[in-house]
């Protein structure tokens, strides 16, 4: 079985910080993460979350902070000692030797015995289900198989912890949805302790047992996906988890958690992220999904058709508002570009933040 | 029912047909350079070639019969070959670590600029500069001798290691570009790679990027090599070209402006020639069995 030796019970990052001169990249990123947790750094480009995987490799220092294994600092470490297996967008194989070499690279530089490297390397090759093409140079490989080489390439020295950056992001589409439910795959079956870098939320919903949304350097939020995707504790980071819609208004009423505020001349209602009352600027979020487009009601926007498209079960478009704010909605029936609808945001999906 | 015959098309044009064959407009525009070669490369070639096989006097193998039977001539070789080859050697493990070193550097540009200047100052200024740098009076041996290291002037011109020098220095700029664009032309993220999974830093040189770069270095090397083995202005001016450096084309200059006999002159050339050609070869042998496919470490 890989992965049985990696006795450890957590990795701490304890305010790491990287400073480029002035710019501060990464500022005071504290994380506990579980021995088998699969944690999802996501954020949009120029976050910092490929310089905080860069700095928990060792491939760039850190300028503040530390990195714990249990109580051992790691972060003082070169990156060949720190036996982490990494990676990387491009996947970085090393074009001159085959798929087994490649993949026996790490045990070959722990000095492993030839028998024993033998049985892991075909051990990895079995479960990224390359077998048969370990003799293969990835040059002969497609981007999907070169990317099950890397992975395997960073499991089979059983790494206390292993590091992905953006992994799917140079895959086609569909490739990427496979490769997706294959690293799924492979992490429920050895449970690798694993940090994931995305931009890609989807992919960080359905991989991660945790998401650590990173905005300028610093930790917006952490939660399991469902947290982040129902209770995004800010506007930046439910706007990066697909609530496109933002609507300013007055609060005109409080009611617990729930809350209305008049937008124009409707009254929408969602539930309180921010401690709002009445009279306070606030914005109204909601997914496309949860905006439909419908009969005029005292609850509903008016706004004009711009772009209308047909997803199979439904049709999602944009719309603008007499205020000259963009809608996204979904609708049962298409609607003619041009045409007025009415739209509905559900009270009970709606965010409700400070403005 | 009758089934109606598909239409008949024309034969292609001939312009398409070349088209098809990789010949349109643009394929016209080689020709001056055609020319050229023919003209100033091959015909002189084959010109010299066969002046080699009409000796003055004597069989058609009359000249290279000469040659290899003369120690002063066919000793001209090994004189070449042991002021090339190590040149070369050295100027490529010299260049390797700077290169390395450069690369990672933000001012490239400077320091390709000092690095680069020897080129454009020619051999015969460089020989000049060495002569009274390197000479018995020369700024190098007085300071070795202030600082007592010394007790009196080393000989480093008119012999073996004035020519050394010389060479090294007018060659190195050269082989230290090409080794540093074929060091830079390795993906950064391979060396991450087997730094991330255990590779100390001689094992990242000795396991990812050596082999990647043998073929190029196997290159450098004959592009280096050859310019050292057609040696001649700093064989005369800093070396001893009656005997320590009395290269190859020493000999050949010697057959056509001293003794008048072009073809002795041609034969030395041809031989010159085919001494090149065949460690070119050799070193291009050897290249062919590392892996010379891309050095990027994936698609994108």
């Amino acid at each position: 079985m890989l992965l049985a030796s990696s006795p450890f019970q957590e990795i701490r990052l304890d305010r790491m910080s990287r400073a480029f001169g002035a710019h501060n990249a990464l500022k005071d990123v504290s994380l506990s993460i579980r021995k088998g947790e699969f944690i999802a750094l996501l954020g949009p480009s120029g976050c910092g979350k490929s310089t905080a995987l860069n700095c928990i490799a060792g491939l760039l220092a850190t300028t503040g902070g530390g990195i714990f294994i249990d109580d051992k600092r790691i972060d003082t470490l070169k990156p060949e000692d720190r036996g982490f297996g990494m990676v990387f967008q491009n996947y970085a194989l090393f074009p001159h030797m085959t798929v087994r070499q490649n993949i026996g690279f790490g045990l070959k530089m722990r000095s492993v015995a030839k028998a024993e490297t033998d049985k892991r390397v075909e051990e990895a090759l079995n479960l990224v289900r390359l077998q048969g093409q370990g003799h293969k140079l990835p040059g002969q490989l497609s981007g999907g198989q070169q990317q099950r080489v890397a992975i395997a390439r960073a499991i089979v020295i059983e790494p206390p912890l292993v590091l992905m950056d953006e992994p799917l992001s140079n895959l086609d589409a569909k490739l990427r949805l496979e490769m997706r439910a294959e690293i799924r795959r492979i992490h429920n079956q050895l449970g690798a302790t694993t940090i994931y870098v995305t931009h890609d939320q989807d992919e960080a919903l359905s991989l991660a047992d945790r998401i650590v949304v990173l905005r300028d350097g610093e930790i917006r939020q952490v939660g399991a996906p469902s947290d982040l995707y129902e209770r995004p504790d800010h506007l930046d980071v439910a706007e990066f988890m697909g609530y496109r819609n933002r609507l300013t208004g007055k609060v005109v009423s409080v009611d617990g958690a729930r809350v209305s505020v008049s937008v124009g001349n409707a009254t929408l209602s969602g539930t309180a992220r921010d401690s709002l009352k009445t009279g306070d600027a606030a914005v109204i979020a909601a997914r496309a999904d949860d905006v439909e487009a419908g009969q005029r009601s005292e609850h509903t926007v008016e706004a004009v058709v711009e772009t209308i498209e047909y997803r199979g079960r439904e049709f999602v478009g944009t719309a603008r508002t007499a205020e000259g704010l963009e809608l996204v909605f979904h609708a049962p029936q298409t609607a003619a570009l041009g045409s007025s609808i009415w739209l509905a945001i559900d009270p009970a999906r709606a965010l409700a933040f400070a403005a | 029912m009758a089934v109606s015959s598909p239409p008949v098309y024309d034969r292609l044009s001939l312009r398409q047909r070349l088209a098809l064959r990789g010949i349109d407009g643009v394929t016209i525009l080689v020709l001056p350079a055609v020319l050229f070669l023919l003209a100033v490369f091959v015909y002189p070639f084959i010109y010299g070639l066969i002046l080699s096989f009409t000796p003055k006097e004597g069989g058609i193998f009359a000249n290279y019969q000469k040659f290899f039977s003369d120690p002063f001539l066919y000793d001209t070789i090994l004189t070449t070959l042991w002021l090339a080859v190590p040149v070369t050697v050295i100027s490529i493990a010299l260049a390797l670590p700077i290169a390395f070193r450069v690369r990672l550097m933000t001012r490239q540009r400077l320091l390709t600029t000092i690095l680069v200047l020897p080129v454009t100052l020619g051999t015969v200024l460089v020989a000049e500069g060495l002569l009274n740098y390197l000479g018995p009076q020369g700024w190098f041996s007085r300071t070795l001798m202030l600082l007592g290291m010394i007790d009196r002037p080393l000989k480093l011109t008119n012999n073996y290691w004035g020519v050394f020098s010389s060479l090294i220095i007018t060659g190195f700029p050269f082989t230290f570009l090409l080794t540093l664009s074929y060091v830079t032309g390795i993906d950064p993220a391979l060396e991450q790679a087997a730094a991330t999974h255990g590779a100390k830093s001689w094992q990242r040189f000795r396991f990812v990027l050596l082999p990647l770069l043998i073929p190029g270095l196997a290159i450098a090397f004959c592009l280096s090599f050859v310019q050292a083995f057609a040696v001649f202005p700093s064989a005369v001016l800093l070396g001893a070209p009656a005997g320590p450096t009395r290269v190859i084309s020493i000999a050949a200059y010697q057959a056509a402006f001293e003794q008048y006999d072009y073809s002795m002159a041609s034969a030395i050339a041809m031989i010159m020639a085919a001494v090149q050609l065949a460690i070119v070869v050799a070193i291009l042998a050897i290249r062919n069995l590392f892996y010379r496919g891309s050095t990027a470490g994936g698609k994108g």
